[in-house]
């Protein structure tokens, strides 16, 4: 591979969970369902931003995280701000676990990310509700939050897996 | 875990700028609540800078969004064409006598007219629309609705009826300078003033989320509503002209509901009513 080839590789392997995040919340790819009268979504952008702000803040800063949540608010019709203190604070969640965790695991992970979905979970639902004047069904918010965790496991492998690319990309990047 | 600890840890998440970070965690919370106080704020130079945002970031999402939506509609039209084939054969058997149709429709018009003219009732609503493009269609369980190209440059406003085809399919509720927003009918918070013909029963078709069916709210206690009844909207709010076809009656469990005309899955352009 050429230089130019190389480098292009490389930065985008290393801008890779900041382009998934804002083509999740461009594109709407949170998954709707539809279940027995329940509409709700799988939020993807949860566990994305819970997953760098855990692992690596670095490659997920934190003005891309609000700005990706002011674009899910413009795009989704909620009051413009709501989706960046959302992630905010979920990245709040990830930073603070972080600091307090020496050795990782999936299952510690996991009961952090149920923790911190739920914290925001909440204040979605007390300020949309409260505030807002926005009519959500509460089971319908609480049966998503507990579909995104039941996923985030398998996004936790996909992540370590380019989380290792990103390495690779880096390690690459300095030896040249 | 200490309370100095805690402190620090608090200290070192919510101030400290990371690696390559280039705001804090606690400057981008309170940026986030300032934002979010802002939405009061429904006129003004605040409303209008938001109105251009939400214009640019519309139009971005648009043009990042072709390629997958191209997919999706690629994916559509093929499914439509597997149906057509088979419709093509049915429409054959059925003797539709479309001619027939059409000048009785045109003599009921013009009947109607001249009623109309009989007792002086004026025509508050507007025959004016634009046909526009979808730019985006969003679904979240808050809000079920889609973007439309046109926008208060183009003489939309809040409460304008919107069509696919001749089908009724929702309001705007949101105009910005290039751009509005269209609340779906099928919204938990949509409210549509009906008629139920023949028998001409006024209710309201209430969103709840399924884009196949909406529920039938302040159905009088004895009525007379069957299965397969026509609804219209009544144009009682005096904002959305009555007679737009909406759905039909269906009865499950002996629960009266709409099933929508429109397929919300295949909506690419709408009509958008306004008043010169």
């Amino acid at each position: 591979m050429s230089l130019f080839a190389n480098r292009i590789y490389s930065k985008t392997i290393t801008s890779l969970p900041t382009l998934i995040l804002f083509l999740v919340v461009i594109l709407g790819l949170n998954i709707n369902i539809i279940y027995k009268n329940y509409d709700f979504i799988v939020n993807f952008s949860y566990i994305i931003v819970f997953f760098w702000s855990l692992k690596k803040p670095e490659h997920l800063g934190y003005g891309l995280i609000f700005f990706a949540g002011i674009i899910n608010d413009v795009i989704q019709g909620l009051p413009i701000g709501i989706s960046s203190l959302e992630f905010l604070l979920l990245s709040v969640v990830g930073a603070f676990v972080r600091n307090r965790t020496i050795i990782f695991n999936l299952i510690y992970d996991c009961i952090s990310f149920l923790i911190g979905i739920l914290i925001v979970g909440s204040i979605n639902y007390i300020i949309l509700v409260t505030i807002f004047k926005i009519p959500i069904v509460y089971e319908s918010l609480i049966l998503g939050l507990f579909v995104t965790f039941l996923i985030y496991p398998i996004f936790y492998k996909i992540f370590v897996w380019i989380d290792n690319l990103v390495l690779v990309a880096e390690n690459d990047k300095k030896n040249r | 875990m200490g309370r100095d600890d805690l402190v620090i840890s608090a200290r070192s998440i919510f101030l400290n700028k990371g690696n390559r970070q280039k705001f804090s965690l606690f400057t981008l919370i309170i940026v986030s609540i300032i934002v979010l106080s802002l939405e009061y704020f429904k006129t003004g130079p605040i409303n209008q800078f938001r109105s251009v945002t939400k214009d640019i970031v519309f139009k971005t999402s648009y043009f990042i969004s072709l390629p997958f939506s191209s997919m999706k509609n690629a994916y559509y039209g093929f499914n439509d064409y597997l149906k057509i084939h088979e419709e093509n054969k049915k429409l054959k058997n059925i003797n539709l006598n479309i001619e027939e149709l059409k000048f009785e429709n045109q003599f009921l018009k013009e009947e109607n007219i001249r009623l109309n003219a009989l007792i002086e009732e004026k025509n508050l609503f507007s025959d004016n629309y634009h046909l526009t493009k979808i730019l985006l269609d969003q679904k979240s369980p808050y809000l079920r609705s889609i973007l439309v190209n046109k926008g208060f440059q183009h003489g939309i406003k809040i409460g304008s009826a919107v069509r696919s085809g001749p089908y009724f399919i929702g309001k705007v509720v949101g105009v910005n300078y290039l751009t509005s927003r269209v609340l779906l009918i099928n919204d938990l918070n949509s409210k549509i003033p009906i008629i139920i013909e023949p028998d001409g029963i006024s209710a309201i078709v209430s969103g709840n989320g399924s884009k196949y069916n909406g529920n039938i709210e302040y159905l009088p206690e004895k009525n007379q509503v069957e299965e397969g009844h026509i609804v219209y909207t009544s144009g009682v709010d005096g904002i959305i002209s009555p007679g737009i076809p909406i759905g039909k009656i269906t009865i499950i469990d002996s629960k009266k509901s709409v099933k929508f005309f429109a397929d919300f899955d295949q909506i690419k352009y709408v009509k958008v009513y306004f008043k010169k």
